[in-house]
C-alpha cells in the first residue's frame, strides 16, 4: 500500500544500481498514478457494493439512523485545507525555501492526524458498532478503508519531512520524488474522501 | 531495410547478480532472471494443480465417491482451480513471457521498475506454497475458485481465510507487475520506434495490464469483505443477517470475467509472434489485431453478468450482458481470421511451435463457439453448472493458454538457453497432449447437456461410461507431461546448439546472443520498425559479434 515501491535507479545516486551504465528517464511518477487508478479502483468497488446495498437492501426501520453532520464536515474541511497546505510545502521546496517546506510539512500531517483524531470520535459517539447491520459494516468498512489510507499518508509526510529536515536530506528541489509522490497520494486521499463523504452522508 | 544494428560495444556489461543458477533464487533484478523464475515457478505449480486434477478424474471413474471423501473432493476442486488460475497460468502468460520479452520488444535494456518487478515475483512463492499447506492444517477451502457466499462463510474458515490472503497477495503480484508493462510499454520504448511498430505481444500486453489495474482491485475490495464476514461476522454477503450474495457475484465476476482475457490476451499475443515466423510472412491485418485487442479489452470490462444469469439477474440486464457478450465474439473473429489469413499461402515448418499453436487456434474456436452459445439466456439456464461449462472453460484455458505456453516454450527455449528443444519428442508431445485434451473436454460437453451438475464428487451411473472415456484422455494429458519434461532437461544438458537466431526471426529478441547478454545488448538496442517483414526484410547475418554470451 505505500506508494514508495516502484524505486528506480536513483539518479543522484553514484554507485550504479546492478552494474548499469544506462540511464532512462524517471517513470516513477507515471507508475504512481497507474497504481492509484488501481488503488481507486478498490474504493470504486465498495462505494458499488454501497449503492447497491442501499438501493436492493432497504434496512428495518429501528436500524435507520441519521448520521449527524458537523463532525464529518468538519474532517472535509480539514482534508481539504491539508490539501492546500501541502502544496504549500512543495511551493516552498521548490523555492530552495527548506524551513518553509517543513513548517507547512508538518501542518499538513498535524491536519492529517487531527483528521483521524475526529474519526476516532465520531466511530465512538456513533450508536452502532460493525455488526449491527449491513448499513453500520459498510460505514465502518468503508470510513475505515480510508482511515488506513490517511494514517499511511501521515507516516509518509513525517518521512518527507525527515528527508527534508536531516542533514544532507536526500529531498531538495532538485530530487523531489518522494515529495512529489506523496502530495499527490494525499490529493488522491482527499478526493476519495469527497466522494465517500457525498455517498456516504449526504446522500 | 528497416533494421539498424548499432556497432557494439566491445566490453561487455558484467552483473552484480548472482552468477550462475543461484541466480533463479536470487532477488534478481534482471527482467530474464524474473522471467524464467516466473515461467519455472508457474510450471511447478502446474504439476502439483494437474497432479489435483488427476486426482478428480479418478475420484470421477466412478459414480460414488470412494477415492476421497467429498469434502476432501471439494478441497481438491478449490485447489486445483485457485492454483491452475492463480499460479500457473496468470502468471506465466503475463509475468514469465511478458517479463522476459517486452523490454526486447520495446528496445529496452530492463522493465520500467525492476525492483517492484522483483517484489511481484517474489509475492507468487510464498503465497502459493501458504495456499497448499492449508490443505494439512486444517483443511482447504472448499468453495470452488469462485468462493461463493454463503457457502465460503459456512465452510471452515481457517482454510478460507488462508484462501483468501493467497488471493490477495497473487492479485497484489499481478497488479505491480501490470503497472510495470503499462510503464514499460509506454514509456519506455526506444526512440524512434512508434506505438504502431511494436511487435503484437506488447498490445496484448498493454490490454491485459489495464484490465488488471481496473478489475484486480475490485477482488482485493470484495475478498476483504468476505474475510470480514468471515471473521468479525459482519454480513455484507449473508442473507441471515441482512446482506446480499448477489453483489458479491456482481464485484467477484467483474474481476474474474476479465480475468479470463487476463489468461486469454497474452496467449493472443505470443500466437501472433509464433506465427509468421514460422511461415515466412507477415502477421496479417496488424492493425485491426490492435483494433480488436483494444476492443477486447473494452468489452471484457462490461459483460460480467452473463455469468449470473441464473441468479436472479433481471431481464434488462440479461439482454445487456448477452448482446455485449455476443459482440465480443467480433474482435476475436476478427484474431482468429487474421491468424488463418498469415498460415495461409505461407511456407510453414511444421515444428512442434506451429504444431501448439494451430492447435490452440484448433481449440479456441471450439471454446469460442461454446461461449457464444453460452451467453444466449435460453441456452444458459439449462446448462448453468453442469460439465458443458467445465469443458466451455478448458478449451479456453487449457486448449487456448496452455496450448500456447507449449507452444512458447518450444519457440523461446532455444533463445532463453542456447539449445535447441528435440522437435521429434516435442511432436510426439504435442500429438498426446491435443488428444489426451480433446478426449478428455469433448466428451464433457455431452455429459452437461444431458444434466451432470459440475463439482460434485458423485453424479448419476447414467454417465459412468462417458466420464470414463474422459478420465482416460485425463490420463494421456498427465503422461504428455513426461515426454516435455524429459526433452527439457536432455536438451539443457545434451541439446544441439541453438545459435542465436535458429527460427530466422526479426523481432529485437533474435538479434542478440542466446542467451542474452546482461542488459539485452552489448551496444544500442536496434531499431526494429517492421517487426513482421519477412520476405521483405533479408534477416540480419550472423549476430555473433553483436552480444556476447553471459
Amino acid at each position: 500500500m505505500t506508494t514508495t515501491t516502484p524505486l528506480e535507479k536513483d539518479s543522484q545516486s553514484e554507485v550504479p544500481e546492478k552494474g548499469s551504465t544506462h540511464e532512462h528517464a524517471d517513470h516513477r511518477l507515471f507508475g504512481l498514478i497507474t497504481f492509484l487508478i488501481a488503488d481507486g479502483m478498490t474504493f470504486a468497488g465498495f462505494f458499488a457494493a454501497y449503492l447497491t446495498f442501499k438501493a436492493v437492501n432497504p434496512l428495518l426501520p429501528d436500524a435507520i439512523y441519521e448520521l449527524e453532520l458537523p463532525l464529518p464536515t468538519l474532517n472535509t474541511v480539514l482534508l481539504l485545507v491539508s490539501s492546500a497546505t501541502f502544496h504549500r510545502a512543495g511551493n516552498a521546496l521548490q523555492k530552495q525555501n527548506s524551513k518553509l517546506c517543513q513548517k507547512w510539512l508538518l501542518i499538513t500531517a498535524s491536519l492529517g492526524l487531527a483528521f483521524l483524531a475526529s474519526q476516532m470520535v465520531e466511530y465512538f459517539t456513533l450508536p452502532f458498532g460493525l455488526t449491527d447491520n449491513l448499513y453500520a459494516s459498510t460505514f465502518y468498512a468503508l470510513t475505515g478503508f480510508h482511515g488506513l489510507h490517511v494514517t499511511l499518508g501521515s507516516i509518509l509526510i513525517f518521512i518527507v519531512w525527515w528527508q527534508v529536515k536531516a542533514p544532507g536530506g536526500q529531498l531538495t528541489h532538485k530530487n523531489s520524488f518522494l515529495l512529489e509522490a506523496a502530495e499527490l497520494y494525499w490529493h488522491f486521499v482527499d478526493g476519495i474522501w469527497v466522494i465517500l463523504f457525498i455517498i456516504l452522508y449526504l446522500l | 531495410m528497416t533494421i539498424s544494428i548499432p556497432p557494439s560495444n566491445p566490453e561487455p556489461l558484467k552483473s552484480l547478480q548472482p552468477k550462475g543458477w543461484m541466480r533463479y533464487l536470487s532477488f534478481s533484478l534482471d527482467h530474464k532472471v524474473i522471467g524464467l523464475q516466473y515461467m519455472v515457478c508457474g510450471f511447478i505449480f502446474y504439476l502439483i494443480g494437474g497432479a489435483l486434477a488427476s486426482a478428480i478424474r479418478i475420484e470421477l471413474t466412478s459414480p460414488m465417491s470412494d477415492f476421497m471423501a467429498r469434502d476432501v473432493y471439494n478441497q481438491v476442486l478449490t485447489l486445483h482451480g485457485t492454483i491452475m488460475i492463480f499460479l500457473w497460468i496468470v502468471p506465466v502468460v503475463n509475468g514469465a513471457f511478458g517479463n522476459y520479452l517486452i523490454p526486447f520488444y520495446v528496445g529496452a535494456r530492463d522493465m520500467a521498475f525492476p525492483r517492484l518487478n522483483a517484489v511481484a515475483f517474489w509475492l507468487i512463492p510464498p503465497a502459493g506454497l501458504m495456499l497448499i499447506s492449508s490443505y494439512f492444517i486444517n483443511g482447504a477451502a472448499q468453495s470452488g475458485w469462485t468462493a461463493y457466499p454463503p457457502l465460503s462463510i459456512t465452510t471452515p474458515a481457517a482454510g478460507q481465510i488462508i484462501w483468501i490472503i493467497s488471493v490477495l497477495l497473487l492479485g497484489g503480484s499481478s497488479i505491480f507487475g501490470g503497472i510495470n508493462f503499462i510503464a514499460t510499454i509506454l514509456k519506455l520504448r526506444r526512440p524512434g520506434l512508434k506505438l504502431m511498430q511494436l511487435p503484437m505481444y506488447c498490445w496484448a500486453m498493454l490490454g491485459t495490464s489495464i484490465l488488471v489495474v481496473l478489475s484486480t482491485p475490485v477482488l482485493a475490495g470484495t475478498l476483504i469483505l468476505l474475510s470480514f464476514d468471515i471473521v468479525a461476522h459482519t454480513g455484507f454477503f449473508n442473507p441471515e443477517l441482512g446482506g446480499n450474495v448477489i453483489v458479491y457475484q456482481h464485484l467477484f465476476w467483474f474481476y474474474s470475467h476479465p480475468a479470463v482475457y487476463i489468461m486469454v490476451l497474452p496467449a493472443f499475443g505470443l500466437v501472433s509472434e509464433i506465427l509468421p515466423v514460422h511461415c515466412r510472412k507477415p502477421l496479417f491485418g496488424y492493425t485491426t489485431m490492435v483494433y480488436s485487442i483494444m476492443g477486447i479489452v473494452f468489452l471484457g470490462l462490461i459483460v460480467w453478468a452473463h455469468h449470473m444469469f441464473t441468479s436472479g439477474t433481471p431481464p434488462w440486464m440479461r439482454l445487456f450482458f448477452t448482446i455485449a457478450t455476443a459482440f465480443i465474439a467480433v474482435p476475436t473473429g476478427i484474431k482468429f481470421f487474421n491468424w488463418v489469413a498469415t498460415l495461409w499461402g505461407g511456407r510453414i515448418s511444421l515444428n512442434t511451435a506451429i504444431l501448439f499453436s494451430c492447435g490452440f487456434i484448433v481449440n479456441f474456436v471450439l471454446g469460442g463457439i461454446t461461449g457464444v452459445a453460452l451467453a444466449q439466456v435460453p441456452f444458459d439456464v439449462h446448462v448453468h453448472d453442469t460439465y458443458f461449462v467445465v469443458a466451455h472453460f478448458h478449451y479456453i484455458v487449457y486448449g487456448g493458454s496452455v496450448f500456447v505456453i507449449f507452444s512458447s516454450i518450444y519457440h523461446w527455449f532455444p533463445k532463453a538457453t542456447g539449445k535447441m528443444l528435440n522437435e521429434n519428442l516435442g511432436r510426439f508431445h504435442f500429438l498426446i497432449t491435443f488428444i489426451g485434451f480433446n478426449l478428455c473436454f469433448a466428451p464433457q460437453h455431452w455429459l452437461g447437456l444431458n444434466g451432470m451438475p459440475r463439482r460434485v464428487a458423485e453424479y448419476d451411473p447414467q454417465f459412468t461410461f462417458v466420464n470414463q472415456i474422459s478420465s482416460a484422455g485425463a490420463l494421456l494429458m498427465a503422461l504428455s507431461t513426461l515426454p516435455f519434461l524429459w526433452n527439457v532437461f536432455h536438451s539443457l544438458f545434451k541439446g544441439d546448439e541453438a545459435g542465436d537466431n535458429p527460427w530466422r526471426g526479426l523481432t529485437p529478441e533474435w538479434l542478440t546472443s542466446s542467451p542474452p547478454p546482461v542488459e539485452n545488448w552489448n551496444g544500442e538496442a536496434p531499431l526494429v520498425t517492421e517487426p513482421y517483414g519477412y520476405g521483405k526484410t533479408k534477416v540480419p547475418e550472423p549476430l555473433n559479434q553483436i552480444g556476447t554470451k553471459d
